[in-house]
């Protein structure tokens, strides 16, 4: 791999891990949305 | 259908790759459509619970999609239309895709499960399988009706929406669903008709390929009558208020209209193909208002 090749990965890698990050940060947020939902409707 | 174009190596590809792979173009019709199925359905559903379904429904939409590239990334290498996917242009390889494709259905229909309910779940897992297995793998490539067996698996997203609301099936989503089967046809005919160059050059079986444009063009129009009829439906059997059922005629009246025009002409040498065109675009417009007008409809019933 050559040092731009490395650079253009590095950065790739920067902004996949961020963005699974924050579709985790969502995921946590989703899984107390639908417990309370669940929780509030009975079942 | 192994390809061997790729490059020696492919970067890690962009998480904007992965995005494109899900088809979002597609996926707005699809949560919309569900959403709408949703929100007719009787007794309500908590707003957490229906997001969560709604999102449900997209993600396995987006799941189809990458399988669906995955799949067929050697044919959209060939055609103009869909060279710049991201695996045919190179910026992804197979393997990530095909990962992200199975992870994303396991995990869509999994939540939808806990979510709403299983029935949900099994029907969402359906029309996942449904489209990659039969449309895609199957009958996609071998018969010019193709496009009538991947509206059905178009149509299922009101479906999956009534039924993570209410937990069963009754005649309502039905007609919702066959009102999308049959809009699928000449929605896509009507594109075909002037992207079929690109098909034939890919081998896939168009119905305008195949069969020739006089055929495709009366099918547009013999399709264009039952969905009509589906359409206006809900009206007469009293599962829809006026409203919905004075518009869905008015629409459904255009809609025949211009897919006569389409039906009764020939194209010639250098046609600009605008009634094609135009019953394209006003299909689109078409399926968003009378769903539209559906939930608006049932927010007036009494």
């Amino acid at each position: 791999m050559t040092p731009e090749e490395e650079k253009i990965v590095r950065a790739r890698q920067k902004s996949r891990a961020l963005v699974v990050a924050l579709m985790l940060g969502a995921f946590v947020l989703l899984i107390y949305g639908i417990s309370i939902a669940k929780i509030a409707g009975g079942s | 259908m192994a390809t061997t174009v790729a490059p020696q190596t492919i970067l890690p590809a962009d998480w904007r790759d992965f995005l494109a792979l899900t088809k979002p173009s597609v996926m707005r019709l699809v949560v919309f459509t569900g959403l709408c199925g949703l929100l007719v359905a009787p007794g309500g559903i908590n707003p957490v619970l229906g997001f969560t379904a709604i999102l449900c429904i997209a993600l396995a939409a987006g799941a189809s999609g990458a399988l669906n590239q995955w799949y067929e990334s050697d044919i959209d290498a060939l055609m103009k239309r869909t060279q710049k996917r991201p695996l045919p242009a190179g910026r992804m390889d197979r393997q990530s895709a095909l990962h992200f494709g199975v992870g994303l259905s396991f995990f869509s229909v999994l939540l939808m499960g806990f979510a709403t309910n299983w029935f949900a779940a099994a029907m969402l897992a359906g029309s996942i399988l449904f489209y990659v297995m039969i449309y895609t793998v199957w009958l996609k490539p071998r018969t010019p009706q193709n496009i009538v067996i991947g509206g059905a698996a178009g149509a299922f997203p009101p479906l999956i929406g009534w039924i993570a609301a209410t937990g069963h099936v009754s005649l309502l989503p039905v007609l919702l669903f066959l009102i999308i089967f049959l809009w699928t046809p000449p929605h896509f005919w009507a594109l075909a008709l002037w992207v079929r160059l690109d098909y034939a050059a890919a081998g896939i079986p168009m119905l305008p390929v195949v069969a020739g444009e006089p055929v495709t063009r009366r099918q547009i129009f013999l399709y264009s009558l039952p969905m009509a009829a589906a359409a206006v439906a809900p009206w007469p059997l009293g599962l829809a208020g006026a409203l919905y059922g004075i518009t869905a005629i008015l629409l459904s009246a255009w809609f025949v209209y211009l897919a006569a025009r389409v039906g009764a002409r020939t194209s010639a040498e250098g046609d600009g193909m605008k009634p094609e065109k135009r019953l394209f675009a006003f299909s689109i417009l078409y399926l968003f208002l009378l769903f539209g007008i559906l939930v608006v409809d049932h927010w007036m019933m009494p």
